[in-house]
């Protein structure tokens, strides 16, 4: 299991607030340090990589785990 | 602030058409885009204190129903508050944020509000009436934000 510095539940919540809820906690994060973002809306995996794309934070990794999803995101 | 600019007109007052401009609208706010929305006509029912915003599916029979309704029912009276209360339990139960919820993530992303002040004046509304923080200009006043916009929106 990697390592993380901060951990967001988002399981439950629908487009765009798993997406909305990770800008809210990578901000309260210092660059270089790395959000575990666990959320069931199917949507997400596709939206995550595109927040990363677009906003310049990595994607470190990414991973299914009995119907949740996992998003490791180190802030750039 | 990003260098991106995105620009949107939501005309729609309607608890269903709220939820574009609010969705991408604070969703591009966290992407990092500079974002504007011009509230006018019906729209500007999402700029209110107390949002009332109800649904209905009367002249819109795409919306799904649990069970078929005819049409010469839907008119019935409490049939719109029926529809509205069921719609919210049913976004709430999906994890679907509020209106309220995604306005104030709006607000809190810095997202540009701009009511406008013809059809404030057209429906007489008072300012009071509207949350505070919220700019009021006309046609020139987005076009100014829209004219280098890089996405430009109608909703």
């Amino acid at each position: 299991m990697s390592q993380y510095d901060s951990e967001l539940d988002a399981s439950g919540l629908n487009c765009p607030l798993p997406i909305l809820k990770a800008k809210k906690a990578l901000a309260a994060l210092q660059s270089g340090q790395v959000l575990r973002v666990i959320a069931t809306d199917p949507g997400s995996v596709k939206d995550f990589e595109a927040f990363a794309k677009q906003t310049g934070n990595e994607l470190v990794e990414q991973q299914e785990e009995g119907g949740k999803f996992i998003f490791l995101i180190k802030k750039a | 602030m990003g260098d991106k600019k995105f620009a949107i007109i939501a005309t729609k007052g309607t608890l269903d058409w709220a939820y574009p401009p609010f969705i991408l609208g604070s969703t591009a706010a966290a992407l990092g885009y500079q974002v504007g929305i011009f509230f006018t006509f019906y729209g500007l029912n999402l700029l209110k204190k107390k949002l009332d915003l109800k649904v209905t599916s009367l002249g819109n029979p795409a919306m799904p129903m649990p069970m078929p309704v005819p049409v010469m029912a839907q008119i019935l009276p409490g049939m719109q508050a029926m529809m509205t209360s069921m719609m919210k339990a049913k976004m709430k139960a999906k994890g679907v944020a509020s209106i309220e919820e995604l306005r104030e993530l709006c607000i809190e992303a810095q997202v540009r509000m701009i009511a406008c002040q013809m059809t404030v004046d057209l429906f007489e509304y008072s300012t009071s009436e509207f949350i505070d923080g919220i700019e009021y200009g006309g046609a020139a006043t987005f076009l100014e934000f829209a004219g280098d916009a890089d996405i430009t929106m109608y909703m």
